[in-house]
């Protein structure tokens, strides 16, 4: 059989993601952690890495409100990228006061960024293009 | 490898067309062959953008297609796909193989029809050029990413985002002003006089941006015939010769250090520098791609016009408008002329082509006619990213 280089697939991912368990890859030359999973470490890209469960806590570097959703999402939710306490960053949705986190709260709606927050998780019905489920993190305030 | 020119080029009007992907694409290309004054015989061969041609129309394989409605005898046709950039790495590729000398006169050209799709649909596709399984699971779409980058810009710099709101209003001011100008642009005639308000209150399509904050879906095509620049003078007078070309890539933005700082930009652009032996003080005209007002802001950063977070300013003072220095987007760029997805790269390299020959649209020409033009084409999130520097004079 001819070698393997995902220590952890991204099915074993999304699988970790529907029981709030937030699932890495540790290395073993630098000592970093990669998230969402990659053949190679996302810092010094060595293929030497062992699986790991992260904290699933990390705080808001930017976000956005959106109101029209690609074909086959609901509209209205928010988007958000979380920098993880074990330092890689992450895409998800943010599970907040919506008018708190738009225009409608103006400048301070930018408080959100820098907000604590921790790992939950969404699971939407697939279409055809999205090979399966969609399952997403969903990051709620601590 | 040898010097390269662009003897002849052509965009078709950019809207909503009602033609196929191949109708679009012929009609830009034997413009473009006519304005070189070269016959099929001539095309060794074929270079095409175009991204969503199996979701638009059902039609993928599309190079032999094109080959036999332009009656090009047997040539190789390839496609490229980068997303929005895809027209820009045609254009690269084309311009590496008569560098080469594998060929000494080729045709690249893009085009795509997404307004058959609806926006929600146009919204699913576009979106397809995300990370599909770790970012396009939470429904991102592009308004959305630089609705994040907007937020981040504003937050990095301390800019309030009322503030910033308004300085991002000057990208859509003046790009709708050009492009009100141009008659193959979109929004020919139209939103030529934008006020600030304008932009603020227009609908908020993904907050913080709104309508007037984005580019549209858009139909269209453009192309160029590229010559070995040693025979250039046997089809034109007006060789125009491309002095550097880049292209750079990035993994999924969670992996990316700054949204605001792309390092696959400031690799390509640095690329194109190198090969040119020029820098960004040496430009004068450049088509930038502003899909969004943020995007134009974060790229004329990153391609090295100002300093980081300078950017808004550069814009909110008019110097990147005609009469300044760079000017960025005199054709209307995206925002104001359209983007059709496949075919945008190379419609840039057609406005700098007119600039350079003094040939832009009456309102939009910069004067003295400028020496030297340059590109940035921008595909996903900052995934794929390709620029070109022209300029009227061989190296
Ligand atoms: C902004 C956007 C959501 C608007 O879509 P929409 O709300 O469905 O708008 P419609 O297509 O129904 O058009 C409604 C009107 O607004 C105009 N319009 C559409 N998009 C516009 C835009 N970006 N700027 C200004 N006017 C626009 C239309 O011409 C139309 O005018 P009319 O009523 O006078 O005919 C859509 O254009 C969009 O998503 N753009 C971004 C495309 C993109 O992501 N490209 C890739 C970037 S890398
Ligand atoms: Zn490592």
């Amino acid at each position: 059989m001819s070698k393997e280089f995902y220590v952890l697939t991204s099915n074993d991912y999304h699988e970790g993601l529907k029981n709030n368990k937030l699932l890495g890859l540790r290395c073993k030359n630098c000592g970093q952690i990669t998230c969402p999973p990659l053949p190679t470490c996302q810092w010094c890209g060595s293929t030497d890495l062992e699986k790991t469960e992260l904290s699933g806590k990390g705080e808001i570097l930017t976000f956005a409100r959106v109101y029209v959703p690609p074909e086959s999402f609901e509209p209205d939710y928010i988007v958000c990228l979380v920098r993880l306490d074990e330092g890689p960053t992450i895409m998800g949705r943010l599970d907040y006061d919506k008018d708190k986190a738009s225009l409608k709260n103006g400048n301070a709606s930018q408080d959100i960024i820098g907000m604590r927050v921790r790992l939950d998780h969404l699971v939407i019905p697939g279409d055809k293009f999205s090979a399966g489920e969609r399952v997403m993190p969903l990051f709620k305030p601590i | 490898m040898r010097d390269v020119a662009i003897i002849g080029s052509a965009q078709t009007k950019f809207g909503k067309l009602g033609k196929s992907n191949t109708e679009l694409f012929c009609d830009a290309s034997l413009a473009a062959m006519e304005d070189a004054n070269v016959s099929q015989k001539d095309i060794e061969a074929l270079f095409v953008g175009n991204v969503l041609g199996g979701f638009e129309e059902g039609q993928i394989n599309i190079g032999g297609h094109l080959v036999g409605a332009l009656h090009l005898g047997n040539i190789p046709a390839t496609r490229f796909e980068g997303a929005c950039c895809s027209g820009t790495v045609a254009f690269r590729d084309a311009f590496m193989w008569v560098a080469s000398g594998f060929y000494d006169i080729v045709l690249v050209g893009g085009m795509e029809r997404a307004m058959i799709m609806g926006t929600p649909f146009s919204t699913r596709t576009f979106a397809m050029a995300n990370d599909c399984k770790y970012e396009g699971t939470t429904g991102i779409t592009f308004p959305g990413v630089f609705a994040m980058v907007a937020r981040r810009y504003s937050k990095i710099y301390d800019i309030p985002l009322d503030k910033l709101r308004e300085k991002m209003a000057h990208v859509s001011m003046k790009n709708h002003k050009h492009g009100a100008l141009n008659p193959h642009a979109q929004f020919y005639q139209k939103m030529g006089n934008l006020k600030v308000e304008d932009v603020l209150n227009s609908t908020v399509v993904c907050d913080p941006l709104t309508l007037m904050d984005c580019c549209p879906f858009s139909d269209g095509g453009a192309a160029v015939v590229l010559a070995s620049a040693d025979i250039a003078r046997r089809y034109t007078d007006e060789p125009i010769y491309v002095l550097g070309v880049g292209q750079g890539s990035l993994g999924h933005m969670g992996a990316q250090a700054d949204i605001t700082k792309p390092a696959s930009r400031v690799f390509s652009a640095r690329s194109a520098f190198k090969q040119a032996g020029l820098g960004p003080k040496d430009v004068d005209v450049v088509e930038i791609h502003d899909c969004f007002t943020s995007a134009e802001i974060v790229a004329s950063e990153a391609m090295g016009f100002f300093d980081w977070g300078k950017g808004a300013d550069a814009v909110e003072s008019g110097q990147t408008d005609i009469g300044g220095r760079p000017v960025i987007n005199s054709s209307g760029g995206l925002m104001g002329k359209g983007h059709p997805i496949g075919a945008t790269g190379v419609a840039q390299v057609h406005a700098i082509v007119e600039q350079l020959k003094g040939k832009a649209p009456n309102g939009n020409q910069v004067n003295p006619v400028p020496e030297i033009g340059m590109t940035d084409t921008l595909g996903g999130g900052f995934n794929t990213i390709a620029h070109t520097i022209l300029g009227r004079s061989r190296r």
